[in-house]
């Protein structure tokens, strides 16, 4: 199988300003918010990040999107280094975190023809696109409608379609089905497999045991920044649920500094 | 690639122009705000300093000789002090009931007929006292009139030679309508425009900038292919555009209205309109103002993008601003506009002063070259300054 992104040794530190040392109740100037971690993904699978809050799952994806860079290691998502050729990976994947946000002003409709321009989608494919992922997610009956008027779920729906714009090969999705109804939940659970189908491949973060199960073919557990298991699903379960499998987990790499 | 710059651009310009609010608000708004101001503050002033024509002074005339009765009562409704005492007249040009007391000697003519400047130094020359009041319009009037015509009597008697004989100044006052334009326009304008164009930018840059830092909406545009000096060019010259539309509002609400707030100045008898310059000034003044409109921003937006909000952004542009204005004051300074090349160099103080010289007809086409040439490195340096922030993650995401 072809190791399409491969993940080596990252490391993210932050600095802590007075205001987040309160917040976080600490002294120390300094978090580690991901440490040494490597893991790799093959093509055409779906790979999901699994940890607690705070575990460094969004840290580990943004550096990966370049949106950060990291304090050590690196990455090579489809042939380019994330440290050396950012620009070639932003143009591979398709990053979407609950951090980035759409403009209010303008509506779904020009949103997606901007971001199509700085993705240089040809001119005569874009409206065919907006056809389709408007389509797959229902935006079409919102498509004029300026984002502050919509709903926190319809944003995730552009958020989504735009997103996919350039129809990467790679897809990054942090928390993809975070403030979605159960209903939307199953319209973005079913693009997904969808989109493996097409034989992309597909990096999800969350929380949630149930989607990781429905979906995912390998995962990674990430405990305090730190990998603490990656496998297929099967050899991490190794019989148990993922939920008893998990708590186990987090108690051997915890290991005092649970809150 | 430059077509992502264009598409940044486009989408900047969308969001202000498509916006109702920021096109009325900071486009429309200050322009006639402007003219309205001007010239409701205008009107106050000449009603404020101004007499009105017919109004003829009331005044208390002592002794008055025959011969001059004639030509005081032309212009002065004269009372006779009949019983009331040197200090009740007094009191009541104090309390501006009354607005002049003119005390004649006694024998004034005579006295005046025997005194010989030129001879006598025993004896002084005769006294005409006039008590007037200068905190009354009115009285300050009639006592710069009164001072007049006895002193046109007095030189009449010597006549050894006149000066501006005649009804008014209007014939002798040989300044152009271009020449008093030019005056009023340069003392004024060049300070004027640098805050208005200064306002436009802050109205736009810190809610384009630190305001999608604020909401998050910048990280959408890093984590496309685009180059961020790409998104740092397309949104200055976006931000360039509103603010020197929102400038050039202001700015034609202060031309159309300086003609009455300078009607104020009575001895100003040509008019004063913006109409006096031709092409090539207009033309020169675009060229500066554009490069100052670039500088502006430019520097708003290396604040802007240091700040972590828009309020952030507003609190650090106050001490920037008080800088720009001393910089512009600085420039207003002394007659005319500078001959030495080096302070054409400096961003700011270079524009006011290249706007003296085109509002004097004194425009200097190398000290422009110079502003712009100066201006445009210091908006590259900016550039790259905001660039590098675009690509700092403690800048862009620090909470
Ligand atoms: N910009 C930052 N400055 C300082 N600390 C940060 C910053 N971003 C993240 N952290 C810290 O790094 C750690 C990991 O954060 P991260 O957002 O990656 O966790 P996560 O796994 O995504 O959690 P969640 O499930 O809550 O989204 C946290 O302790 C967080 O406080
Ligand atoms: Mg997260």
């Amino acid at each position: 199988m072809n190791e399409l992104i491969k993940v080596n040794g990252l490391s993210k530190t932050f600095s802590l300003s007075a205001k987040q040392q309160k917040l976080e109740k600490t002294k120390e100037k300094k978090k580690t918010a991901v440490h040494n971690l490597s893991f790799t993904v093959y093509e055409g699978e779906i790979f999901g990040l699994l940890g607690p809050n705070g575990a460094g799952k969004t840290t580990t994806l943004r550096m990966l999107a370049t949106l950060i860079s990291p304090d050590e290691g690196d990455a090579v998502i489809d042939g380019c280094n994330i440290r050396t050729e950012p620009e070639q990976v932003r143009e591979k994947i398709a990053f979407l975190t609950s951090e980035l946000k759409l403009e209010d002003f303008f509506t779904p409709n020009y949103l997606f023809h901007f971001f199509s321009e700085l993705y240089h989608v040809p001119e005569e494919a874009v409206e065919e696109r907006r056809k389709m992922l408007f389509g797959v997610f229902g935006i079409d009956a919102f498509a004029d409608v300026k984002l502050a008027n919509l709903s926190t779920g319809m944003k995730q729906k552009v958020s989504l379609a735009i997103s996919m714009v350039h129809l990467p090969n790679v897809i990054i999705f942090d928390e993809p089905t975070n403030g979605l109804d159960v209903l939307t939940a199953k319209v973005v659970t079913d693009f997904l497999l969808d989109l493996k189908k097409q034989g992309k491949t597909i990096i999800i973060s969350t929380h949630i045991f149930s989607l990781i199960e429905k979906i995912c073919d390998r995962a990674g557990v990430i405990i305090n920044g730190k990998m603490a298991v990656c496998d297929s699903l099967d050899k991490i379960c190794a019989g148990m649920s993922l939920e008893d499998r998990f708590f186990e987990l987090y108690q051997q790499n915890a290991g005092g500094e649970a809150e | 690639m430059k077509g992502t710059v264009f598409t940044i651009f486009k989408k900047e310009m969308f969001r202000f122009l498509g916006d109702r609010k920021i096109v009325f608000g900071t486009i429309l708004l200050p322009g006639i705000m402007i003219y309205f101001l001007y010239n409701f503050m205008g009107d106050a002033l000449s009603n404020q300093l101004s007499v009105e024509e017919d109004y003829k002074a009331s005044c208390y005339v002592e002794a008055l000789p025959q011969e001059l009765s004639g030509m005081l009562e032309q212009g002065f409704a004269i009372e006779e002090p009949s019983g009331k005492t040197p200090e009740e007249i007094k009191k009541s040009v104090r309390e501006k009931k009354t607005d002049l007391y003119i005390v004649f000697p006694e024998n004034f003519m005579q006295a005046v007929s025997e005194y010989d400047a030129g001879k006598e130094t025993e004896k002084k020359a005769p006294l005409v006292e006039i008590y007037y009041n200068s905190s009354e319009p009115s009285s300050t009037e009639a006592y710069s009139e009164a001072t007049m015509l006895l002193d046109a009597y007095e030189s009449q008697m010597a006549n050894k030679f006149d000066i501006n004989l005649g009804s008014g100044e209007a014939e002798y006052d040989l300044a152009t309508d271009e020449d008093s334009t030019a005056t009023y326009f340069s003392s004024m304008l060049p300070m004027l425009l640098l805050i208005f164009l200064f306002s436009g930018s802050l109205a736009v840059a810190p809610e384009s900038i630190a305001g999608e830092k604020e909401r998050g909406t910048i990280a959408t545009l890093l984590v496309t292919p685009v180059r961020r000096s790409h998104i740092v060019i397309g949104k200055i010259m976006a931000l360039s555009i509103t603010a020197m539309l929102s400038g050039i509002s202001s700015t034609i609400g202060t031309v159309l209205s300086l003609p009455s707030l300078m009607a104020v100045d009575n001895s100003v008898n040509t008019s004063i309109n913006g109409s006096v310059y031709g092409v090539r000034e207009y033309l020169l003044l675009a060229v500066v103002i554009i490069s100052t409109v670039l500088v502006l921003v430019t520097l708003l937006s290396i604040i802007s993008a240091y700040s972590k909000s828009i309020k952030e952004a507003q609190t650090f542009t106050m001490p920037v601003m008080i800088l720009v204005l001393l910089v512009g004051i600085t420039a207003m300074f002394g007659s005319g506009a500078k001959k030495e090349w080096y302070f054409y160099c400096i961003p700011c103080y270079n524009s006011v002063q290249d706007m003296i010289g085109i509002f004097q007809f004194q425009a200097d086409p190398v000290h422009i070259l110079l502003t712009v040439c100066s201006n445009i490195i210091f908006v590259l340096l900016g550039i790259f300054v905001v660039t590098k922030m675009f690509h700092s993650e403690k800048i862009l995401f620090n909470k």
